[in-house]
């Protein structure tokens, strides 16, 4: 039987804020265990959350960024459950009434056409903390700092029919709340977390099947790699004749299987009710249109003008707009040179290269967008041929001045004055014998021969098309 | 609706309170006059009505994001039950 | 001295009749000789009061010191003291030794108020007669046999036998308004939102609310002047501008709407209890207040949404107390789950845990539209019932309690009968309005209390309504005969 997956993720995005979503203490990540938890963290007896104003715009701005309903009024809820790292003993989420339904993310398959996938909704929530399985005389050590971190949640619709969908719809996601500057896209320090809810059905069938909600795949990598192992894993329970059961299962990336968690399982009745600390979230119109207004140019917008205005492949768009330090890295160059195909050209292949050698950030980089621009506008003006805009942008990845410096201490002029190419040529000419009775007979392949020698001489300054001229009017004799 | 034993075990433990078994009966019993009482809503009809969670029709107040709470970990702590290193210490969690 | 209200100790220690610090000692040894019969305190901070008295009157000799400058006061143990215990009348808190101060406390402090100790409650305030405590019952200064009523049962008790001429206490479904009926002393409970919740243990958010307890409204006009406002750690604190409350005391009943609900005065009401009101209501018609009839329909259902309603937040409210960051920890506990289950069944009493398992059973999967749902619609039916009667009236007058203080020991059998002494003040909390007690008369010898409803945010009339009364009768004078 031909088996369809079926998938829907949840992703959890940690917002940029500065401080926590209901406390004003800091969500900076690495403090030592338990300094940055406040009595309200902690849940003390008697303490009360008051939400913050940044993740209620973030979470607006998510909700315009992906065509979704942002609404007016929304509500949070307490979910109960006992864990020792969640103090109050309830999670304040959001249930009934999010604050973000019914958006969409489009993602681009492997043969090139577009797929949209729906995105349900996505709510606030706070985080937990961190339980340290580190012996401590056989006891759980608690850490409560991340406690109170804002997150959104952002719950897709089952549209994905493969690990490569998922994938590339979390790639999507995670470049979108970078873009939106609501997330630092960290999944290391876990602020862009996905769990993934796996089911498959003979293809064709309408109904879905009983799902397992995938926990702790956070990174692109497991997540195709989890998602493909539990397909298999349900693909042999149904062959076999079995039956899949509903339940959370743990990904474990060392034996990539995936496992049962019993202990999340157990008694899952959350009880969710309103939280009568927090009042309704009420957003006016007004305050919808400034986040609006200070949405930036969103990827598919960039991608589209990449591609229409500057004349980019779609790959190459693509692959440029994934990382928004590079598209505007790319943007600023190509504005300030008038050359997107060569500003294109330089940001993918040398500077990406040596960004990688370096392993640093485009942000980061010694070569700044200006300097390359100024670069690629010397090789525009002839200042500079291929071979020494290589020379400099070398000496300006090493620190040593700007383009317009760097040729002037490495004295990279080209030579224009036509008598001193002469020169070059004629002693070129008259120590090469052989090879001049070889073009003289026939053998223009030669001719290479020549230009190279010339190019080399004078250390790559001369004009090439000068050079061209002028060799061939000297070996026709 | 009278509560059941079964129903007084799942509760107490869904609510994380161990409860002697010599007092079940007692809780049964009160549990479910508690209940009887309770269930006098259902003579009124509230199809119509919009439910009420809070006594003033008020909304969320927004606050700054700001960063306004300093280190207090000893002066939390120093009423833990049980501490070590930072962390508070539990019964070993299993995942 | 100890018989001078708030308003007369301030004009004594403005006077330089007395210091505070001697004010502060003679209620400490009030407190050391007599409570000892009533068991009104948890916690005595004797070396934290004379302190504060000692600053206080430092302050005053500078000319620094404001109308509550050294006056004394106590604090029920719901709201959290920094450096002192808060034990919320739990064992599960009988070592939690709170880091913090409660927003009021914290207000009364700067005011410069005196703090003398702790006041004992009902378990997380969860009682009607104070008999929940983990520290013992509470006697009735009037009868040491009667319950003095809860939760706030201790602070009505230390106010009406003169160790405190003010404490503060919180009204859920009547823990401020009841006790003070049932010993004879003055209770308001504000608008919910009028004063802030931050440091008070919650009970259940949505109807809790702290408030005065003194023994005239004089001084709970006073008191609320110092507890009321905005706090930015309070979601549900209201900003709004607090007058001044003491100034619109003398303002005349002339043309008063007072509305009297039929449902308040049926079936299940002491008829003794019910004389008295009608006398006292005929006193406010010589004041020349107009008594207009009114119905709530939805009276009898604000008990049974009630215990919806406030079970259900205090299930999910006390899940913190798990022994991981405060409070009582079991020993020993064999794994994760035995920690739990048997800090929480230790560590909570009987009726807290019955109060737990309603909320939890009220939430779970398959019971919430019938239980949960259905009390917040009744929430609503109640509330508007209100708001049409507020059209009429300007205020609403019943008995506070069905009777009067009963024995201790009466009710503690069934939780039912006991929750039904609340009759006449939960739907007050459901809705959110503020209402007083203030004593009205005498059955058999204990105090009955008269309950004055308002609109929102109507504090100044409350007050000014009871103030008027306090001017031609000497009701809330009368002292325990002990307790003199």
């Amino acid at each position: 039987m031909e088996w369809e997956p079926v998938i829907g993720l949840e992703i959890h995005v940690q917002l940029l804020t500065n401080s926590k979503i209901f406390s004003g203490a800091s969500i900076a990540y690495g403090a030592p265990p338990n300094t940055q938890a406040c009595a309200v963290d902690l849940g003390l007896p008697g303490v009360l959350p008051v939400l913050n104003k940044e993740v209620v715009r973030m979470a607006v701005k998510f909700g315009l960024a992906i065509g979704a309903k942002v609404s007016t009024r929304s509500i949070f809820a307490r979910k109960n459950y006992f864990y020792p790292d969640l103090p109050k003993g309830y999670q304040i989420s959001q249930y009934e009434l999010p604050i973000v339904e019914h958006g969409h993310l489009d993602i681009e398959l492997e043969d090139g056409t577009v797929k949209r996938i729906g995105v349900t909704r996505a709510h606030l929530e706070e985080d937990a903390g961190k339980s340290l399985h580190e012996d401590f005389h056989g006891l759980t050590g608690i850490d409560l700092n991340r406690a109170g971190t804002p997150l959104l949640e952002v719950v897709s619709e089952p549209d994905l029919r493969s690990a490569k969908e998922a994938v590339a719809y979390m790639k999507k996601m995670h470049s979108l709340v970078q873009y939106l500057e609501i997330c630092d896209g960290n999944m290391q320090e876990g602020s862009f977390r996905c769990d993934a809810n796996v089911s498959i059905r003979p293809k064709g069938q309408k109904a879905f099947g009983t799902r397992a909600e995938l926990k702790n795949i956070n990174s692109f990598r497991f997540v195709e790699r989890a998602i493909n192992v539990e397909i298999e894993r349900q693909i042999d329970i149904l062959e076999g004749g079995g039956e899949v059961i509903q339940e959370t299962r743990l990904y474990d990336p060392d034996k990539n299987e995936t496992r049962s968690m019993r202990t999340k399982e157990e008694a899952n009745d959350y009880r969710y009710f309103p939280d009568p600390d927090l009042l309704p979230v009420v957003i006016e119109e007004g305050f919808i249109e400034d986040v609006k207004k200070s949405l930036p140019e969103l990827p598919d917008e960039k991608i589209h003008r990449f591609t229409q205005d500057y004349g980019l492949n779609a790959y190459d768009a693509s692959v440029m707009v994934a990382n928004r330090d590079m598209a505007e890295y790319f943007d600023a160059v190509a504005q300030a040179t008038g050359e997107p195909k060569a500003a294109a050209n330089w940001v993918m292949g040398d500077l990406t290269g040596a960004l990688n050698k370096s392993g640093q950030e485009i942000n980061d980089s010694p070569v700044t967008a200006a300097m390359l621009a100024g670069m690629i506008n010397r090789i525009k003006d002839g200042t500079l041929t291929s071979k020494t805009a290589k020379i400099v942008f070398e000496a300006m990845w090493n620190g040593e001045g700007e383009a317009d410096q760097i040729i002037e201490a490495k004295d990279l002029k080209p030579i224009s004055d036509t008598g001193a190419i002469e020169k070059i040529i004629d002693d070129i000419i008259a120590a090469n014998p052989e090879q001049v009775e070889q073009y003289r007979s026939g053998k223009e392949k030669v001719f290479g021969f020549f230009v190279g020698q010339v190019m080399k001489a004078s250390k790559g300054k001369a004009n090439p098309q000068q050079v061209n001229e002028l060799l061939k009017r000297k070996l026709a004799g | 609706m009278a509560l059941s034993k079964e129903d007084v075990v799942n509760i107490a433990h869904l609510a994380r309170l161990a409860i002697d078994a010599k007092d079940i009966p007692e809780y049964e019993k009160n549990l479910s006059n508690i209940l009887a009482l309770v269930e006098q809503m259902s003579q009124v009809d509230t199809t119509q009505v919009e439910p009420m969670a809070h006594p003033l029709d008020a909304v969320q107040r927004l606050r700054p994001d700001e960063v306004t709470e300093t280190d207090q970990r000893e002066h939390f702590q120093s009423i833990a039950p049980a501490t070590e290193n930072g962390l508070y210490l539990v019964p070993k969690v299993i995942e | 001295m100890h018989n001078k209200t708030l308003a007369e100790l301030s004009a004594a220690l403005q006077q330089s009749e007395v210091s505070s610090e001697e004010l502060t000692r003679h209620l400490l040894q009030r407190i050391q000789s007599l409570d000892g019969k009533l068991n009104a305190l948890v916690t005595v901070t004797e070396e934290h009061a004379l302190a504060q008295a000692r600053q206080a009157d430092a302050l005053r000799q500078a000319g620094n010191a404001g109308p509550m400058t050294g006056l004394p006061l106590i604090h029920k143990d719901i709201f959290c003291t920094d450096g002192v215990k808060t034990s919320c009348g739990s064992k599960m808190l009988d070592n939690f030794i709170a880091p913090y101060d409660a927003t009021i406390v914290a207000k009364c402090k700067a005011a410069g108020m005196v703090m003398l100790g702790k006041s004992n409650m009902d378990e997380f305030a969860m009682g009607s007669s104070n008999e929940t405590s983990f520290y013992g019952p509470v006697h009735n200064p009037w009868d040491l046999d009667a319950v003095p009523g809860g939760s706030s049962g201790g602070s009505a008790a230390a106010v009406a036998a003169r160790l405190s001429p003010v404490a503060t206490g919180t009204d859920t479904g009547g823990s401020i308004r009841q006790p003070a009926a049932l010993c004879g002393v003055t209770g308001l409970k504000p608008t919910y939102g009028r004063v802030s919740r931050y440091g008070m243990i919650a009970f259940a958010s949505s109807l809790d609310q702290a408030g005065p307890m003194t023994r005239s409204a004089e001084d709970a006009a006073m008191m609320l002047n110092v507890m009321a406002g905005f706090d930015e750690r309070d979601s549900t604190s209201v900003e709004k501008a607090v007058p001044d409350y003491t100034q619109t005391l003398n303002d005349s009943l002339k043309g008063l709407k007072i509305g009297l609900p039929k449902e308040y005065f049926g079936e299940g009401m002491d008829q003794a209890v019910i004389d008295v009101i009608n006398t006292a209501i005929k006193q406010y018609q010589e004041l020349g207040a107009e008594v207009i009839e009114i119905s709530l329909p939805n009276f009898a259902l604000a008990v049974p949404a009630y215990y919806v309603v406030a079970p259900a937040e205090c299930s999910s409210n006390l899940s913190r107390f798990d022994g991981v960051r405060f409070g009582y920890r079991c020993e020993n506990p064999k794994d994760l789950q035995d920690f739990y289950e048997r800090s929480r069944g230790e560590g909570f009493g009987a009726e807290v845990k019955r109060r737990i398992m309603i909320g939890t059973y009220a939430l779970s999967a398959g019971y919430y539209d019938a239980y949960y749902l259905k009390a917040q619609k009744l929430r609503r039916l109640i509330s508007d019932d209100f708001h049409k009667a507020f059209e009429q009236v300007d205020v609403i007058m019943s008995a506070t309690a069905p009777t009067v203080a009963f024995k201790l020991g009466e009710k503690t059998d069934d939780p039912v009968t006991m929750y039904l002494s609340d009759i006449n003040t939960i739907a007050v909390n459901l809705a959110g309005l503020p209402g007083m007690s203030i004593p009205a008369g005498f059955v058999n010898g204990l105090p009955v209390g008269l309950q004055i409803i308002g609109n929102y945010f109507d504090e100044q009339r409350l007050l000014n309504v009871a103030h008027q009364y306090q001017q031609v009768t000497q009701w809330h004078q009368q002292s325990p005969q002990d307790f003199a």
